[in-house]
């Protein structure tokens, strides 16, 4: 009992990290209908962004997190600018292909400029709890706190703000909503910075819990939330944090109970099996977009 | 538009021309084939830096000796990203376009084997540092020797004993747990080893948990060999996965020491364990800094002399490749490369950097020394030498 509830503490870690980066995919496939296939790397650079930070000016953990996300949200607000607006009503393969080609020059920048991996220092003192022979580290307790908050504030923009409800508009139907008044241009640009803190923020925290960093983190990881979003139901919000922690419970949960070589064939066969059954995802409906 | 196409001819035209028009001094070209970048760029620099210090060293007295004349040594550096696919590129590029008369690397395993296939199939030495893996001088198709790569370290079929002894006996393990990436050669092929000398000394392996390349999280694999509570982890992972898996351990209250492989040998992987949770592991090594051999000793001087830092594993097995390299290119006499590979091949002793080497008839790994080296107090110390 002891192991499993282990276990469940590790899941909670992964499936808190992998929430906040597939929050940034719903959130952009909502209003552009489009896969930001960038954010990953957008991931990366939110723990590059804090070694940076850190070595300029050595601050405390919440103050990097807001300069993180304040950076990477900026980030995301000029990729949309600069690289996804002008392809706006371009054929859906161009924007796949600009997305594409948008994350590996991030990947490749950074890989120019760092081509080793780098410490991540430290930014907080790691205390560990023992409880009923369970370890839970001051770390974990961080993760799992901040990525619950910070759904928590999305949940309440996306569903009690009138902001959050221009968003819902224009996932439903961008063309009317101009004619109505909103300024969907402002609206998209906003959404993408959101979801690009999110990724920022998701950067930091898993540099902090593994605090190796370097220019590839974002691939495996980026692909990974990506699933979970379709998963829980592309564009919508609650159905990514869902997928995110089935995904990091399943993830977790294979190797507890069997080999763990077994660990991703069973976690993408279990997970294309509720695609089988559930095409739209768990949380998805059969109508385009809701958010 | 008829001008496009005639324009577009009358350029490539031009460039060929050009390019063609080089005049080519007579030099002798060694390939290296290094992982610059991916996913252990430090061990692509040591081979890259190595090389280089051999070649200006040599250069400075003019060169090498062929046949009668010396000619200066030529390096051709290609990276090869530590993937499958480019190292093979890259051994292909390095053979066929730049005309090399031996190639010296791939250092990862998993670099080594594939780029190992294009030079058994065109022909050309390839000496590889650093792999270890027993599969890299093997065709993978007929299973017999290949007859163009050599190798200048031992195989994994050397050094996975040796640790196993070392656990058992030095360390009084009778308990081991190993965790690896599944999806790469090296750290896959040492397990199974490891498993297999630690049981054969007496040991028990207690949990066999994988991972694959590129995950951060250990935890749930961790966390289940917590529960078989080993005396020691074997950790055959690269310098800059060790730290990452050793730091999750410790914070899940794991006390158990590590042993890893020579994959550890970089010390970025100081670096990198800004929590020091390696402090007191051991792992298998080529050559140790500490060394009293005089021959090391000049090599360690020149290289920091050159670079700012001590030269690794990786560096130092370069410098005794190209050392083999050139010695058969004098004793060849000529560049051809199936006179070369002959001489290589015919090589029975050898003394380098890294110690005595012995070349038994047929073999393309020489029965040499390793020695164990422990983490502690932020820097790598000898612990003992074990001899073939």
């Amino acid at each position: 009992m002891k192991y499993l509830a282990q276990q469940a503490i590790n899941a909670l870690q992964l499936g808190s990290i992998y929430a906040l980066i597939a929050l940034g995919y719903s959130m952009v496939y909502g209003v552009l209908t489009m896969i930001n296939f960038a954010h990953g790397d957008v991931f990366m650079l939110g723990a590059f962004f804090c070694l940076l930070l850190i070595a300029i000016v050595p601050v405390p953990f919440w103050l990097a997190l807001i300069v993180v996300m304040g950076a990477t949200a900026l980030l995301g607000t000029l990729i949309e600018r600069f690289a996804y607006r002008p392809l706006r009503n371009a054929p859906r393969v161009s924007a796949i292909i600009t997305a594409l080609g948008c994350g590996l020059v991030i990947q490749n920048t950074t890989l120019g400029i760092s081509p080793y991996a780098r410490p991540m220092p430290h930014l907080i003192d790691n205390a560990t709890y023992q409880f009923a022979g369970i370890t839970v580290t001051t770390l974990q307790i961080i993760i799992i706190g901040v990525s619950v908050a910070l759904m928590l504030v999305l949940d309440f923009l996306i569903s009690k703000t009138s902001f959050g409800m221009a968003m819902r508009a224009i996932a439903s139907d961008r063309a009317t909503v101009s004619l109505l008044g909103v300024p969907a241009n402002q609206v998209i640009a906003v959404t993408f910075a959101l979801g690009a803190a999110l990724g920022g923020a998701a950067g930091l925290l898993y540099g902090m819990a593994y605090p190796v960093v370097s220019a590839a983190m974002g691939i495996t990881v980026g692909w990974k939330a990506f699933v979970a979003a379709v998963i829980g139901g592309i564009g919508n919000m609650r159905g990514a944090v869902l997928g995110a922690f089935l995904l990091g419970g399943v993830e977790v949960m294979t190797v507890a109970v069997l080999p763990s070589t077994y660990r991703d064939l069973i976690s993408y066969s279990l997970l294309l099996l509720i695609l089988v059954f559930k095409p739209h995802g768990l949380l998805g409906k059969s109508t385009i977009h809701k958010a | 538009m008829r001008t496009l196409p005639v324009f577009t001819a009358i350029l490539c035209s031009g460039a060929f021309f050009l390019t063609s028009c080089q005049p080519t001094k007579p030099s002798v070209k060694i390939g290296i084939n290094a992982e610059l970048t991916g996913e252990m760029p430090a061990v692509g620099a040591s081979c890259k830096q190595a090389a280089e210090l051999f070649a200006e060293q040599a250069n400075k007295e003019g060169g090498l000796s062929v046949g009668a004349t010396k000619l200066p040594i030529q390096l051709s550096v290609v990276d090869n990203s530590c993937k499958a696919d480019q190292s093979a590129a890259a051994a292909q590029r390095l053979i066929s376009q730049d005309g090399v008369l031996v190639m010296v690397g791939p250092d990862a395993s998993s670099c080594a084997i594939p780029a190992g296939e294009i030079a058994e199939a065109l022909g050309c030495l390839m000496i590889s540092p650093w792999s270890t893996n027993p599969k890299t001088t093997v065709d993978s198709t007929s299973g017999k020797t290949k007859k163009n790569v050599f190798r200048a370290c031992f195989t994994d079929r050397f050094e996975s004993p040796v640790l196993a002894a070392f656990a058992t006996k030095k360390l009084n393990a009778k308990t081991a747990a190993v965790l690896y990436d599944v999806s790469s050669e090296a750290p896959t092929s040492q397990s199974a080893l490891f498993k297999e000398a630690f049981e054969k000394a007496g040991g028990k392996v207690v949990a066999m948990e994988t991972y694959t390349t590129g995950d951060r999280d250990f935890s749930a694999q961790l966390t289940k060999i917590r529960e078989t509570a080993p005396d020691i982890i074997y950790l055959p992972a690269p310098y800059n996965d060790t730290p990452l898996i050793a730091a999750q351990a410790r914070q899940l209250g794991i006390k158990a020491p590590f042993l890893g492989s020579d994959a550890w040998s970089s010390p970025d992987i100081i670096k990198l364990d800004a929590g020091k949770n390696l402090e007191g592991s051991y792992f298998c090594n080529h050559y140790s800094t500490e060394t009293p051999n005089p021959k090391a000793k000049q090599f360690i001087a020149d290289y920091t002399a050159k670079y700012g830092n001590a030269p690794d594993d990786v560096a130092a097995l370069t410098y005794d490749a190209m050392t083999l390299a050139a010695d058969s290119i004098a004793t060849a006499g000529k560049t051809d490369r199936a006179a070369v590979r002959d001489a290589m091949a015919s090589t029975r002793s050898f003394d380098g950097v890294t110690g005595h080497f012995v070349y038994p008839e047929g073999a393309r790994e020489p029965a040499k020394s390793a020695v164990i080296m422990q983490i502690k107090d932020g820097g790598f110390h000898w612990v003992s030498t074990i001899e073939p």
